[in-house]
């Protein structure tokens, strides 16, 4: 780990806080300032900085596809060592896809697929047949734990 | 959900700006009220369409490198309690059931994170011996192609 991937206390603080509770009002700096006895400009330093060295990925709404009215999947890709590079790069370029992971296995492309209905879905499906490997298509039947918290 | 709503998670969804007043460019954008700006998001994230507001955390950065999903065969009559079970679990980021496939008896997911693949070994171990389950097999990611999150 690099030196300056180092975190203060007030990282930290900052880091736990702002995954579930950041606060929804004009000046949300300032109020995290207050929960943690710092200043506004303390607050958005700290978290420029850990948005700099990649720590924080960005601050905004992570999306529920169901709840926009979407479908998704999971898809498991059988590849061969040697078009594992341009398959992923063609998977990539779905907007639709969210994550997309090489993994140790028989299949071993992973990959999640949000599209903006079933009917999306559907076609996108067809479209990742055509690329011409076998795969497993793998959609949620029940949920039992999402989103992600890291307390550092 | 209408088309103002659908301009602002547009306009939030890569981040918003670490500024004093963050949803006041916004406001402008969608020449409304910065005050509705915030008030729309809050019964976006109230109506489930948003999941959280907040923060997403690079994980890699911050050391937790090692990600597996397991992949567990799990007796349908058992799901409910074992979904639970492993949903405890606090290195379990997600977990899902998926529809079994022929050639893919597998039908429990859990992601799990950690610093090193050893302590993902050792919680999958301990999850079998928790849940009774030992038909499973271990991910692990080898190469991150892409992550986005889900997109509009």
């Amino acid at each position: 780990m690099t030196q300056e991937l180092e975190l203060d206390d007030t990282d930290r603080r900052l880091i736990n806080l702002i995954q579930l509770d950041f606060p929804l009002d004009l000046c949300p700096f300032r109020t995290l300032g207050d929960q943690i006895g710092i200043s506004e400009q303390e607050v958005i330093e700290h978290l420029k900085r850990l948005t700099d060295i990649g720590v924080i990925r960005r601050i905004g709404p992570i999306l529920n596809t169901k709840g926009l009215g979407g479908a998704s999947t999971l898809i498991a890709m059988r590849v061969p060592e040697d078009a594992i590079d341009r398959v992923a790069s063609e998977i990539n370029d779905f907007d639709e896809v969210s994550h997309n992971y090489l993994r140790h296995g028989v299949y071993n492309i992973w990959f999640t697929v949000s599209a903006r209905s079933k009917e999306r879905l559907h076609e996108m499906v067809n479209e990742i047949e055509a690329i011409g490997y076998p795969f497993l298509e793998l959609p949620v039947t029940r949920l039992f734990k999402i989103g992600v918290k890291f307390e550092v | 959900m209408d088309d103002l709503d659908l301009k602002l998670i547009k306009l939030t969804q890569d981040g918003i700006d670490l500024v004093p007043e963050p949803f006041k460019e916004i406001a402008l954008e969608l020449e409304i009220p910065e005050a509705e700006v915030i008030d729309r998001t809050r019964v976006l994230v109230e109506s489930g369409v948003i999941r959280r507001f907040g923060a997403s955390i690079g994980h890699r950065v911050l050391g937790i490198v090692a990600n597996a999903m397991c992949a567990w065969n799990v007796p349908d009559d058992r799901v409910e309690e074992v979904g639970a079970l492993m949903a405890g679990f606090g290195e379990v980021s997600h977990c899902y059931e998926r529809v079994r496939r022929p050639e893919w008896d597998y039908n429990l997911y859990t992601m799990i994170h950690a610093h090193t693949r050893e302590e993902c070994e050792r919680t999958a171990h301990d999850i079998s011996r928790a849940t009774g389950i030992s038909d499973y097999t271990i991910l692990f990611s080898e190469r991150e192609f892409k992550k986005t999150g889900v997109r509009i």
